[in-house]
């Protein structure tokens, strides 16, 4: 058995409801959900859970680009076998997002890794702090304008 | 006047039983757990970062010292993603050569498990047998590659070398002393009354509390719930091999332990079947000097032998990827620790922790 | 009367120490110190072989070969080990109560010393043939936990602290079925006394008349010795090492005699009471005596490099809830028969 991307019909139903909030490329094979308002957000990600019974949060990943950040998330569908890779992208200047912990659970860490590395600020997480690195790290490494400080980014006390 | 309060007590990163440098904050009412938290970060080393400087190539190494007891399986995971989004076929034999590595450290990780589980109840006899016998597993891979730990066997595209003779033979020999090594471990552990009864009903995680948290692999299938990647998302020859998924069916500590034993089995199964059916030809494909893989994005995960190995791979079409993030198996299945401590002792604790397996190099990426 | 090995070479010291001075009570006295000194010789010297059977026997279990580089078959290994531990800095934690922290290692050595005075080794050989041995055994023996809680607080440790708690849980429920166990013995002897008890056992040991009380007393005896599978006190994979965390270098290695002179009492205790202390045929009884103690060893240690631990909810369901009573039944079934007894004969 393989694994399945959702189908573009799914994601045709799923644009009717929300005709500007969303977008995606139907000419490629495996289409990324792409979220164009951060109001729906939650609200996109909530119909995916419920109506398409999208029930684990594999992956979060944020990405740096040079004009804006661009988190990913990657969906699994365990009873249907289906996976989806949902993008929103996000200001350089604030870079904030409501936290999914409510819908999966185990964003919890991933997020906090995001938020760790990359310096993404998901409103709401109920324990958003540093995961990897010291609690008094200057900055945050897996952006790409970081340079690392003296003595390793830990702040002098 | 008399009252009780609780306490933190700091377990670890320095502790006999944290499995390298794994800290858990605990507060404790006497020796009940009221809450466990795991804090990590004492080995990152940046890994994604240093692959962003990296060729698709170079990256390659880094993926041994992520999980390095089954180096293999995350070997397979960032290749196999590297393919997909480079659009590479890899020969069928090399898929096969593939398989039997990946099962084999499998095997080999599993051991560990069995051994470390073992240590951290107190049967120090029981550990010395299983790291024993992954002696000759890790003997097959120096044979194999050259290195005991850090195989790199695995490489876009294929595999680094074909099997000799002489490897294939050592593990047919291994493979029928296994039978007589797990009933060795059946006799000094699974079958000792205060062994069972210390696994036995601890830390339960339900099939829905195991899904709710999105734990993976076999933690995932201890609790009951049958989902294996290689069997529904069946990759590298995956489907041509005849094995069955051992599934537990309350999810307490005991459930954990044997659905590990059986898949020592079932992978043994696999290899067999693998080395019986070895198909000829090339044992890796053309792949270009410099790789450059198509603009896009890819996310991939395999089974691992602690569950889901995922790499999310951005490649902006130049030779070095642009942001790799690594879904790490451990990382995601620790979340799971505070569900599965609270209202137990701090015995218990440790066990818990044994038979979430966390291998602290993936954890801390 | 016939006396053992010992007891000949006791009073043949004791005769020319008085044909030296002239005075019998200069020499009992002597002969006294003599005796306290061979004493603390033979924990020594048994703590250094125990500590040695304990890793080639480990090495065996475990499928290799244990201490073999230094002297003959790596026999000096634990005198290395000694200097080692001797060399090493003393390190006291800074929070701890020195006094009580420092005090503790040597304190407890007294009551793991204090009970071979009482031990018959020999026929005849024993220190002080007390009217109340087993009692006297008893008490002292569980003085033990006193300086694992005192050890356990002053270090100011969480994890010394939780196992200073555990040693005091194992202590309480580990001495109730010793005691009772011990009384079905006592009851068949009618006596108190150490001698007594090994000579009742001429014709027919006790542990062919009291299995059942052999057996509660072994694991009993497993709980009071901190052994695996009741290795809770230290439980290393839980709570680092218990008490003794905060202890290196020499402070530690009194903790590890303590633990080794322990196990050889609770040895020479089984064999005391259970297997015919240093009765045997043919050989002279100090032989009988160290083969048999040495046998209990193996087995303890056997034992110890098989299981894996117990939880601390568990040690105590088996003390209180199977143990206990089934030595008050057993005790109940020994005064029936002992009744049935005096009713035949």
């Amino acid at each position: 058995m393989k694994r399945k991307y959702l189908a573009k019909d799914k994601l045709y139903a799923l644009k009717k409801d929300f005709p500007s909030e969303m977008d995606f490329d139907d000419t490629l094979e495996k289409p990324t959900l792409i979220i164009l308002k951060q109001q729906v957000f939650v609200e996109i990600m909530h119909t995916l859970k419920i109506r398409y019974k999208f029930d684990m949060l594999s992956n979060i990943t944020a990405v740096d680009y040079d004009d804006h950040f661009e988190v990913v998330y990657d969906l699994a569908n365990r009873t249907n076998n289906e996976e989806l890779m949902v993008k929103i992208a996000l200001a350089k200047t604030d870079p904030n997002i409501p936290t999914l912990t409510k819908l999966w659970p185990e964003a919890d860490f991933q997020e906090r890794e995001q938020y760790d590395l990359m310096g993404i600020n998901f409103l709401g997480h109920p324990n958003l702090q540093r995961i990897l690195l010291p609690d008094d790290f200057i900055g945050h490494p897996l952006q790409k304008s970081y340079k690392q400080v003296e003595k390793g980014g830990i702040s002098e006390k | 006047m008399i009252k009780t309060e609780t306490y933190q007590l700091s377990m670890g990163p320095v502790h006999p039983s944290t499995h390298g440098v794994l800290q858990v904050l605990l507060t404790l009412d006497g020796e009940k757990v009221i809450k466990a938290v795991p804090c990590m970060g004492y080995l990152h080393r940046g890994i994604e970062k240093l692959m962003e400087q990296r060729t698709y190539f170079q990256c390659l190494p880094y993926t041994d010292r992520l999980d390095y007891v089954s180096a293999m399986n995350n070997n397979f995971s960032y290749c196999h993603a590297v393919e997909k989004l480079a659009a590479i076929e890899v020969p069928e034999k090399a898929q096969y050569l593939r398989v039997i590595m990946a099962e084999l450290n499998r095997i080999a990780s599993h051991m560990i498990f069995i051994g470390s589980l073992a240590v951290d109840i107190g049967a120090t006899t029981g550990m010395i047998y299983p790291f024993r016998d992954r002696e000759r597993i890790l003997d097959i891979f120096n044979e194999l590659c050259g290195a005991r730990m850090t195989y790199s066997y695995i490489r876009i595209g294929g595999v680094k070398n074909d099997l000799s003779a002489k490897i294939i033979d050592m593990i047919n020999h291994f493979l029928s002393a296994l039978p007589s090594m797990l009933d060795e471990y059946n006799d000094l552990l699974t079958g000792n009354e205060f062994f069972q009864h210390r696994l036995k009903g601890t830390s339960l995680l339900s099939a829905e509390q195991a899904l709710h948290l999105g734990v993976t692999g076999p933690m995932l299938r201890a609790s009951g719930v049958n989902y294996d990647l290689r069997k529904e998302n069946t990759y590298s020859s995956y489907d041509d091999f005849d094995f069955s998924i051992p599934l537990g069916k309350t999810g307490d500590n005991l459930d954990r332990y044997i659905v590990r034993m059986q898949e020592i089995t079932e992978s043994a199964k696999i290899i067999r079947q693998a080395l019986d059916g070895l198909p000829e030809g090339e044992f890796t494909a053309k792949v270009p000097r410099v790789l450059r893989p198509p603009k896009g994005e890819i996310y991939d995960t395999l089974e691992g032998p602690r569950g889901e190995v995922g790499y999310h791979i951005v490649s902006d079409g130049s030779a070095k990827p642009y942001r790799i993030h690594i879904r790490r198996p451990s990382f995601i299945n620790l979340q799971a620790l505070d569900t599965m401590c609270r209202g137990y002792l701090v015995g218990d604790v440790v066990v818990a922790m044994s038979t979430i397996d966390p291998i602290l190099g993936e954890v801390d990426c | 009367m016939h006396t053992g090995l010992l007891a000949s070479l006791a009073a043949f010291i004791t005769g020319l120490i008085e044909s030296l001075l002239g005075h019998g009570f200069a020499a009992q006295l002597i002969m006294v110190l003599l005796e306290i000194i061979a004493i603390f010789a033979v924990i020594s010297l048994a703590v250094i072989i125990q500590v040695y059977m304990e890793r080639r026997i480990c090495g065996f279990i475990q499928d290799r070969l244990g201490p073999n580089r230094v002297g003959p078959f790596g026999l000096l290994q634990t005198v290395a080990d000694m200097i080692k531990l001797m060399s090493k800095e003393d390190i006291v934690p800074e929070k701890a109560n020195r006094l009580l922290w420092g005090m503790t290692p040597m304190l407890l050595f007294i009551p793991a010393a204090l009970v071979y005075a009482v031990f018959p080794f020999d026929e005849g050989a024993i220190f002080a043939d007390i009217g109340i041995g087993v009692f006297f055994v008893m008490a002292i023996m569980s003085q033990g936990v006193l300086m694992f809680l005192i050890g356990g607080y002053a270090s100011e440790d969480k994890y010394s602290f939780m196992g200073a708690m555990r040693a005091v849980a194992q202590m309480l429920s580990s001495e109730i079925p010793i005691a009772f166990s011990i009384l079905a013995v006592v009851m068949v002897t009618g006596s108190l006394r150490m001698s007594d008890i090994v000579s009742a056992q001429t014709n027919v040991w006790f542990v062919c008349v009291q299995p059942l009380a052999f057996i509660i007393f072994i694991i009993a005896m497993l709980m009071e010795t901190n052994r695996t599978p009741f290795d809770l006190v230290e439980g290393e994979a839980e709570i680092i090492a218990g008490p003794f965390t905060e202890y290196s270098g020499m402070r530690w290695a009194l903790f590890f005699l303590a633990e080794y002179a322990n196990l050889l009492a609770a040895a020479i205790l089984t064999v005391t009471l259970f297997l015919g202390g240093w009765q045997g045929p043919f050989l002279p009884g100090i032989i009988w005596f160290i083969i048999k103690v040495l046998i209990v060893i193996f087995i303890f240690m056997w034992i110890r490099w098989t299981f894996p631990r117990t939880r601390i909810d568990q040690m105590m369901a088996l003390s209180w809830k199977v143990l206990l009573p089934l030595a008050l039944f057993n005790i109940m079934a020994t005064g029936i028969g002992i009744y049935i007894y005096k009713w035949i004969y």
